[in-house]
C-alpha cells in the first residue's frame, strides 16, 4: 500500500538500519583520522595529537609519485582500449545476427566472473611462456580483460534501445557509416561510454590481485599502499594516500551514476 | 522516358523464405503508386530494396535510369518515411529535418532555413525547438515526412504511414499526403495493408500476395476487375463465384467476382442478368445495409443503400445487376 510510504519505519529497524551504516563507513572515517595522527608507528585510538605534516610529507615522497603515475597511466591506457574493443564488440553482438553471438557475449563477460586470482596466474603464465617481459604492458593488458567487460555492459544495454530504424533512418538521409556512427550513435549511447569508462578507470585504479601477477617488480598505487602497511616508519602517509584516492575515485563514480540515470530518462522519453 | 523505379525479375529471398519472388514493375515518374498486401506479402522487402536497405538475390533494379543494386542508401536520391518515425531522440525537431542536409555540408543558416520551409510546408512551423517526444504520433509524422521531403528526392517511400495514427488524423492525413504530393510533383511510394487507403490514395495500385504481384492497375481497375480470386477478396470483398454458377447466370463458364454494391434488390431493369433467392440476414450499417442471400447454395452479400426497402429475412427476392458488373477473372482458382 502506497500510505505505508510515510509511515514511521518500527525503532529496531531504524537502529538496525543505522547500525548497518555505521559498520561500513566508520572504518573509512577511522583512515581519514589518522591521516592527522602525531603517532607514526602504531594506530592507537584515540590519537595522541593533530598534525598537518603528513601531507607535506607524502607530497614530498618520490616513491609515492611514482605509484600514482604509474596507476594513473595504466587505468588511462586499459580504458582507452576497453572503450574501443567494448563499444565495438556491444554493437555487434546488439545489432547484428550472426552464427556464435549468444557464445561471444558470454566470453567476453567471463573474465569478470573468474576470480582475480585465475586471470593473473592465467596471464603470468601466458606472459612467461611466450617470454613477455613485465612491463606497464603486461598490467594494462590484465586491466583491460575486466575493463572491456564493464564498457561492454553498459553500451550493450543501450545499444538494446536504440531502434534499428534510427540507423537505417540516418544512412537513408545521406550519412556514411562514419556519420551514421558520430551524430546518431555516439550521442546516444554516449553517457553510458562515459559511465562505463568511469567505472573501469576506478576498477583498474585499485586493482591488486591481477596486478600482483602481472605487475613484476613494478608497483601501482594499490601495490604499493599493501607495502607500506608493512614498514615501521611514517605509517600516516598510507592514511594520507588512502584519503586522496578515495576522494578522487569517489567523485567520478558519483558522476557516472548520476550520467546514466539521466541517461535513462532520455532514452525513456523517446519512446 | 525513364520509368522512376524499375524492377525486373527483382527477388530477395531470406533462406528458404521467397519474399519477393520474381517481381516486374515499373513506377512512373511523378504518380503516387501503392504496393498493398497482406502482411508477408513482400510490399515491405520491395520498398526497402528501393532505399536500399535490403540487396536483391536476383534480378535487375533501376532508379530514373541508374542501376541501383549494390548503391549503398546514403547514395541514392530517395528518402524514406518509416512505419515508426525513427527520428532522432537526441535531436531538436529542426536538426531532426536539417540532418540530410547536415550531413551533406550544407551551411548552417541555409539547412535552418529549409528546415524551417520544410517544417511550415507540413503544417508545424515554430515547433524547431522540441524534442521528437514533446509531439504527438500525428505529428511526429508530419516530422519524419518534413525531414525526407527537405533533400528533394526523386521518389518518397513511405511504410504504413498512416498504421500507428486513429481513424480521423488517418483520413485527414490521406487528403493531406496526396495534395503534397500533387503540388512537389515528387514520385510517391507507399506501402499500405489497408485497402481503403490504397483506393482512395493511389494513382496505380500493386497488390502483392506471396512475394508476386497478383495485379497492376489504377483503383477502379483493381477494384471493379480484380484478376485473381486473391485481388477480389483482399480488395473490397468480392462475391467470389464459381464457374458453374456463372454458367447458370448466363455468362461464360469462369470465375467471376460481382461487387456487393453492384446487385440490385427487387429492381430488373431491360439488359440486366437477374436471378432470385432468399434472404438469410440483413444488417443495418448507417448508410446501408448489408443484406445476404442465398442462391442454391451460394451466399451473396449485397451492399443497398440505406434509402432503398430492406426485405424481411426468408423472404424471396430477386437479384439484378448490370453483364458488364459480372468480371470474369483471367484465372480459374
Amino acid at each position: 500500500m502506497r500510505s505505508d510510504r510515510s509511515a514511521s519505519a518500527p525503532l529496531g529497524l531504524k537502529i538496525a538500519a543505522a547500525g548497518g551504516l555505521v559498520f561500513l563507513h566508520v572504518p573509512i572515517l577511522l583512515i581519514f583520522l589518522y591521516a592527522f595522527t602525531t603517532e607514526e608507528k602504531s594506530y592507537q585510538f584515540p590519537p595522541p595529537g593533530l598534525t598537518l605534516q603528513w601531507f607535506a610529507v607524502t607530497w614530498n615522497r618520490p616513491d609515492v609519485w611514482e605509484a600514482l603515475s604509474l596507476s594513473v597511466r595504466v587505468a588511462s591506457i586499459a580504458t582507452a582500449i576497453a572503450l574501443v574493443l567494448g563499444t565495438l564488440c556491444a554493437a555487434a553482438v546488439s545489432q547484428t545476427r550472426f552464427f556464435g553471438r549468444e557464445t561471444i557475449s558470454l566470453l567476453v563477460i567471463l573474465p569478470i566472473a573468474l576470480p582475480g586470482i585465475i586471470t593473473g596466474i592465467a596471464l603470468r603464465s601466458a606472459f612467461s611462456m611466450a617470454e613477455i617481459p613485465f612491463s606497464i604492458w603486461t598490467i594494462v593488458l590484465g586491466h583491460a580483460t575486466f575493463c572491456v567487460v564493464v564498457v561492454y555492459n553498459n553500451a550493450i544495454a543501450r545499444f538494446r534501445r536504440i531502434s534499428g530504424s534510427l540507423v537505417e533512418a540516418s544512412m537513408d538521409l545521406g550519412a556514411n557509416g562514419f556519420q551514421t556512427f558520430r551524430h546518431v550513435i555516439l550521442p546516444n549511447i554516449g553517457t553510458a561510454l562515459l559511465a562505463g569508462g568511469m567505472l573501469a578507470f576506478a576498477l583498474s585504479f585499485d586493482e591488486v590481485i591481477v596486478t600482483t601477477f602481472t605487475g613484476g617488480q613494478q608497483s601501482t598505487l594499490p601495490i604499493w599502499m599493501l607495502q607500506e602497511l608493512i614498514r615501521p616508519r611514517q605509517r600516516p602517509v598510507t592514511n594520507v594516500v588512502a584519503m586522496v584516492v578515495v576522494l578522487v575515485t569517489f567523485l567520478p563514480i558519483l558522476a557516472a551514476y548520476y550520467l546514466t540515470r539521466d541517461g535513462d530518462q532520455i532514452a525513456g522519453s523517446g519512446k | 522516358m525513364n520509368a522512376a523505379v524499375l524492377f525486373e525479375k527483382v527477388s530477395r529471398f531470406f533462406g528458404a523464405v521467397r519474399a519477393v519472388d520474381s517481381v516486374d514493375l515499373a513506377v512512373e515518374e511523378g504518380e503516387f503508386f501503392a504496393m498493398l498486401g497482406p502482411s508477408g506479402s513482400g510490399k515491405t522487402t520491395c520498398l526497402r530494396l528501393m532505399a536500399g536497405f535490403e540487396q536483391p538475390t536476383g534480378g535487375h533494379i533501376e532508379i530514373f535510369g541508374e542501376t541501383a543494386e549494390g548503391i549503398p542508401p546514403y547514395r541514392r536520391n530517395v528518402n524514406t518515411v518509416f512505419q515508426d518515425y525513427a527520428l532522432f531522440p537526441h535531436l531538436t525537431i529542426l536538426d531532426n529535418v536539417a540532418y540530410g542536409l547536415m550531413v551533406k555540408g550544407v551551411a548552417r543558416e541555409e539547412r535552418r532555413k529549409a528546415a524551417e520551409d520544410a517544417l511550415a510546408m507540413v503544417k508545424l512551423p515554430g515547433y524547431g525547438a522540441r524534442r521528437p517526444g514533446q509531439l504527438s504520433g500525428g505529428q511526429r509524422q508530419r516530422v519524419a515526412l518534413a525531414r525526407a521531403l527537405v533533400n528533394k528526392p526523386k521518389v518518397l517511400l513511405l511504410d504504413e504511414p498512416l498504421g500507428a495514427l486513429d481513424l480521423k488524423l488517418r483520413e485527414q492525413m490521406q487528403d493531406e499526403l496526396k495534395s503534397l504530393q500533387k503540388s512537389l510533383g515528387i514520385t510517391f511510394v507507399f506501402v499500405t495493408h489497408d485497402q481503403g487507403e490504397a483506393l482512395s490514395m493511389a494513382d496505380r495500385i500493386a497488390v502483392f500476395n506471396e512475394g508476386k504481384i497478383q495485379q497492376l492497375g489504377t483503383p477502379e481497375e483493381v477494384y471493379k476487375r480484380p484478376s485473381t480470386r486473391f485481388v477480389a477478396d483482399f480488395v473490397g470483398s468480392s462475391n467470389i463465384l464459381e464457374p458453374e454458377f456463372v454458367k447458370k447466370l448466363g455468362g461464360k463458364a469462369g470465375l467471376a467476382s460481382l461487387r456487393p454494391e453492384a446487385i440490385e434488390l427487387n429492381n430488373k431493369r431491360a439488359g440486366q442478368l437477374s436471378i432470385s433467392g432468399t434472404v438469410i440476414s440483413r444488417s443495418f450499417l448507417g448508410a446501408s445495409n448489408r443484406i445476404i442471400v442465398i442462391v442454391g447454395d451460394t451466399k451473396l452479400h449485397i451492399t443497398s443503400p440505406a434509402t432503398q426497402p430492406v426485405p424481411e429475412e426468408g423472404s424471396t427476392v430477386s437479384l439484378s445487376f448490370a453483364p458488364n458488373d459480372l468480371h470474369l477473372m483471367e484465372t480459374t482458382t
